[in-house]
């Protein structure tokens, strides 16, 4: 992209990308000769390299091995695929071989829920691990055999879609159908089109599209951007994977088609770098189009247009999904996401206006245009029409992707994923709702009725059931399924570590507070819990909630509240009985040592 | 002509220009909204989160809020007063501040709003991290454990070509404020009194300038001193001749902690005009004859008598008080928690140097409480209701939390018994 700078800062995490596959490290003189070429002081080059968790500043083994840590891969067999690496190579999780030959380290969900354990190997896919396919991998890596040539390719298990005319994404396409549109349509109209189709972003937010495709035209620019946010950091969720693999050119013509109505002339995928194997397929992809004039200078529409795309790499950092924060991080800064003072639709990226779209939302695009609005509009319900893609996980018979019409009722939805004996859901990923049978006649929609205090206000969970019933359920993409088989607490746990790692530290509340939080979930693990606790848990994640300033801080603690309210009976009875005395501690125990020592020595006299 | 628009801040009608920022517009209108990373109108940082308020119904600080017509902004409800507080306690747990040591007492933007708003203590478990002191740049010291990552030193200080000299590194609860030698050692001496003197608290400490301004003259030292302790309506009810009931022991202490509770000299004739002991080491006491008040326990658990008295001092005593670190954490007796016991054993019964020849046997004996694994801090054993943190607390301290639960006052230290300095 050009930039006024002398220096382009955008291509720095590319160029650190760069050395780090090179030399599997960033070393000291690295950060010296990228600093002085983008002309920026060595620490600040150095805030970077260390924000983000793949770039190492320590050797990280010429086969970087990182394994996903999350819960549905610990309930997939994570502990002994882990074990099993660790005695193949010798090492413990964290560590580098001797030799520098092999590195294993954990790294939260890579987006392959699915297929667990699963494992990336120089950011190669490797799915399903078993402890024998591990000893295989490892034997064949050190008889020389390269990553890319034994790695999987992820399966897209693609599990239902709704009747062929009723299915938007998952159905064939012609390639440039959408684009050859264009003749007919002025870019107002695509917008009006978007705004008339009721398209909310399927990124989180639910912003209507149109609306901010509209807002982004209207602010005077030399040049506005789009950026499709293919980061998909959310635990459990997948579909933007499958979408990338299955249908890759609705992404690029939805980028198009956005280009053209909002009059952006440059566009970025911002691809999370756990997909990096998916870089090249995409690459040529782009280099197709244009080829075939549809990328370019010159792209033909009603009003000719120039437009291209390019590919920026992530590098690990799930913060870095929030628009502002990938936004800084496209800028190759720090990915901390902005004060808010302003939306990215007035001044985003290099301080122009920029619509940052996810690649579900983008994919949407070209189908509403081919299959009419009047069709479009009859899917899904009269608010929320169109379909939405699920991508589950965990405890069912058969995880994988869904798309499915808004307006499923969950407990429909259960019965088609095969999830028996579920005790409960984590709704939206980690930073979603935590759903209980209290929840199960819910319709998926697009709309929320449930403000996010709400909960506070119901006596009960019975109370709750009544009110909640038929409520709309709003969905963004990840369904984790649990059976009455798992550890509440243990998930919640792991949920608590993967925000106090990821959080951006830049405020208070969400550095600490969801530290602090963790700690709390550590004393209640350990028995040490009492009543008290669970009210500091609540009143802390308020205060978190209210006073942080990105959605990763005002949604860490929601699926432990709503853990607390829903299953009393399990916090119940992990809290002391008795508060007065620390059941944790037991005398007998405590003496252990003691009584051995002396029975050791007593016995030496006999 | 600038456009003049109306708004409300809690209530009152207010007209300002359109766009202006709204922690001014209430600060022209007398209405205070604290702040403590904001600093410069053209560039709110909004990193420190104290200015939350409500703008209609919404949560959002108040140093990005440029105002417009028709905005509903609530400033001092009991909820945001709260989130304020809370966050400034939060602070305190996360860093290491030490006042009563610190180059900034006095001129600190920090500590001036926990006087203002009345923090004694923080709601919340201090988090005992792991913080740089950095002496190495070459006019400055960076003093991690008083930095709240406000980043108004990486957004403000720039050499004359414009480079960073103060970066965030790290991320989360690691991240961390670094000084970059090379581009420090460019800066001039006025450029880096100015750093220091931007940083709202003491983590920027320019070398040999610390101690100019005489203590006890600085901008806030006389700030919190109207604040009064608050009473509680139901204070508890004295027992037999209205008098209090209390007890006292020493578990694994080295009841530098109970000599201390007599460093009050004569005011302990006051003290016994409120109180009287029961099983304590001050009257030799050695079993409860009734249901106490307060319970004050100095000392972990070593052994497993100290397990069982400390249990005694919980069925026995209504309230019960840790005091002094090892009640707290363990504290010097715990340092053999990094050795095992065996080890700890041999050493003092076997191979130590002052062992007597030919006495080598660990004693043990059913009549012996036995030592435990570990030294355990008091509440892992039992619930604790109140601590007083100090090596040993300091008497008057001791007194005045006893007082204070025994009449049911607000704990608080006086803004004069809180200086040091
Ligand atoms: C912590 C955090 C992480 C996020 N991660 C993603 C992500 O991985 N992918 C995504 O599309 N949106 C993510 N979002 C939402 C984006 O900020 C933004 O709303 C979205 O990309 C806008 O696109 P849409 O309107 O098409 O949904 C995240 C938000 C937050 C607060
Ligand atoms: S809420 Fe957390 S992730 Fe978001 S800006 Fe604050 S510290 Fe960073
Ligand atoms: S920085 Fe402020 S709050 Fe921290 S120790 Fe110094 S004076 Fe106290
Ligand atoms: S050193 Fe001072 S100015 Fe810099 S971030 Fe820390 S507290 Fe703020
Ligand atoms: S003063 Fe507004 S966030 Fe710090």
């Amino acid at each position: 992209m050009i930039t006024e700078n002398k220096v382009d800062r955008s291509k720095l995490m590319d160029v650190i990308w760069d050395i780090q596959r090179k030399k599997f490290q960033i070393t000291h003189d690295d950060i010296s000769k990228i600093a002085q070429e983008f002309d920026m002081s060595r620490m600040e080059l150095e805030g970077i390299v260390t924000f983000y968790h793949f770039y190492h500043r320590t050797p990280c083994g010429k086969y970087t091995i990182y394994l996903n840590d999350s819960i549905v891969s610990e309930h997939s067999g994570r502990p002994e695929v882990l074990h099993a690496f660790e005695e193949a190579l010798g090492i413990k999780l964290g560590r580098i071989t001797a030799d520098g030959t092999f590195g294993l380290f954990k790294t939260p969900c890579i987006g392959l829920s699915d297929q667990e354990p699963s494992c990336l190997i120089n950011f190669k896919p490797f799915t399903n691990l078993t402890p024998e396919k591990v000893r295989d991998i490892i034997g064949r890596l050190r008889n020389g055999e390269k990553p890319s040539k034994i790695c999987d390719k992820p399966k897209t298990n693609i599990r239902y879609t709704p009747e062929p005319e009723r299915t938007v994404f998952f159905k064939p396409y012609t390639t440039y159908s959408s684009l050859d549109k264009l003749n007919e349509y002025e870019p107002s109209e695509v917008i009006e089109l978007v705004k008339k189709s009721k398209l909310t972003g399927r990124g989180g937010a639910f912003f209507p599209t149109g609306l901010k495709w509209q807002f982004c035209s209207q602010n005077e620019a030399d040049i506005r951007y789009i950026i499709c946010n293919a980061d998909e950091g959310e635990p459990g969720t997948f579909k933007d994977r499958v979408l990338l693999q299955e249908h890759p050119e609705l992404l690029i013509e939805g980028m198009i088609l956005a280009a053209y109505a909002i009059g952006c002339s440059q566009g970025a995928i911002y691809l999370r770098a756990e997909y990096m194997y998916l870089k090249k397929e995409l690459e040529s992809l782009l280099e197709e189009y244009r080829n075939n004039g549809y990328l370019g200078k010159d792209i033909k529409a009603k009003k000719p247009f120039d437009f291209d795309i390019y590919i920026h790499m992530g590098a690990g950092a799930y913060v870095c999904g929030e628009e502002t924060a990938l936004i800084h991080s496209m800028e190759g800064k720090r990915g901390e996401p902005s004060t808010k003072e302003y939306f990215p639709v007035e001044k985003g990226f290099n301080g122009k206006p920029t619509v940052v779209n996810n690649v579900e939302t983008l994919c949407a695009v070209p189908r509403i245009l081919n299959m009419g609005l009047d069709k479009y509009l009859t899917l899904g319900t009269e608010q929320t029409p169109g379909t939405k893609l699920l991508s589950v996980s965990g405890d069912c018979g058969k995880p994988g992707l869904y798309e499915i019409e808004w307006g499923m009722k969950l407990r429909e939805f259960l019965k088609l994923i095969e999830a028996r004996n579920t005790k409960f859901i984590l709704f939206n990923g980690y930073a979603g709702e935590c759903l209980s049978e209290a929840d199960f006649d819910r319709e998926i929609s697009g709309k929320n009725l449930l403000a996010d205090d709400d909960l506070l206000h119901f006596k009960d969970t019975e109370e709750y059931t009544q009110k909640m019933s038929g409520k709309g359920l709003r969905a963004g993409g990840s369904v984790m399924i649990f059976n009455k088989g798992r550890d509440l607490l243990h998930v919640l746990k792991n949920v608590a570590d993967f925000f106090v790692a990821e959080s951006c530290g830049i405020c208070v509340p969400c550095r600490t507070g969801n530290f602090l939080l963790n700690k709390k979930i550590d004393r209640i693990k350990l028995g040490h819990g009492e009543e008290k606790d669970l009210e500091e848990i609540k009143e802390w994640s308020k205060i978190i909630k209210t006073t942080s300033r990105c959605g990763l801080g005002k949604m860490s603690s929601t699926a432990l509240n709503d853990a607390i309210f829903k299953f009393p009976e399990v916090f119940g009875t992990i809290l002391s009985e008795n508060t007065d005395f620390n059941k944790a501690f037991n005398l007998d125990d405590a003496t252990i040592d003691y009584d051995h020592i002396i029975n050791e020595m007593t016995s030496d006299y006999d | 002509m600038t456009k003049m628009v109306n708004l409300k801040i809690d209530g009152k009608p207010i007209q300002a220009e359109a766009g202006m920022n709204l922690v001014d517009v209430a600060k022209q209108n007398g209405i205070y909204i604290p702040t403590l990373c904001y600093f410069k109108e053209l560039n709110p940082l909004a990193t420190c989160r104290i200015c939350t308020v409500k703008v209609n119904g919404k949560e959002i600080t108040g140093c990005t809020v440029k105002v417009a017509e028709g905005m509903d902004i609530e400033v001092t409800t009991p909820e945001l007063l709260d989130n304020r507080k809370a966050i400034i306690e939060m602070l305190y747990a996360e860093g290491n501040h030490f006042c009563p040591s610190c180059e900034k007492s006095g001129n600190c933007d920090m500590q001036n709003l926990g006087y203002d708003m009345g923090i004694t203590v923080t709601r919340y478990p201090h988090v005992f991290s792991d913080k740089i002191v950095d002496f190495n740049p070459k006019r400055m010291i960076m003093e991690s454990n008083r930095c709240i990552l406000c980043k108004r030193c990486v957004e403000e200080v720039k050499t004359k070509d414009g480079k960073d000299v103060f970066s965030f590194v790290q991320r989360g609860v690691k991240t961390r404020v670094q000084i970059d030698y090379e581009q420090e050692a460019n800066l001039t001496e006025a450029e880096a009194i100015h750093a220091m003197n931007i940083c709202p608290v003491g983590a920027i400490l320019v070398k040999g300038m610390i101690h100019e301004q005489p203590f006890g003259e600085r901008k806030y030292d006389l700030l919190g001193k109207d604040i009064k302790p608050v009473v509680k309506k139901d204070p508890l009810r004295q027992r037999d001749g209205g008098k209090f009931i209390v007890a006292t022991t020493s578990l694994a202490g080295c009841f530098g902690c109970h000599m201390s509770l007599l460093d009050i000299d004569t005011e302990l004739l006051d003290v016994l005009e409120l109180v009287e002991f029961n099983k304590s080491p001050l009257t030799d006491i050695k079993k409860f004859s009734k249901q106490c008040h307060i319970g004050l326990v100095e000392g972990g658990c070593s052994n497993s008598e100290n397990v069982e008295v400390l249990r005694e001092f919980r069925k026995k005593c209504d309230i019960l008080v840790g005091f002094g670190e090892c009640a707290i954490m363990g504290g010097i007796p715990a340092m053999r928690n990094f050795v095992p016991l065996k080890e700890c054993l041999d050493e003092a019964y076997l191979n130590g140097v002052t062992t007597e020849v030919g006495a080598d046997v660990v004693p043990g004996h059913e009549d012996i409480p036995k030592l435990l694994n570990n030294v355990y801090p008091c509440n892992e054993v039992v619930k604790i209701d109140y601590y007083i943190p100090g090596c040993p607390p300091n008497a008057q301290h001791i007194w005045k939390v006893v007082k204070s639960i025994l009449l049911g006052e607000e704990f608080s230290i006086a803004h004069d018994e809180f200086k040091y300095d």
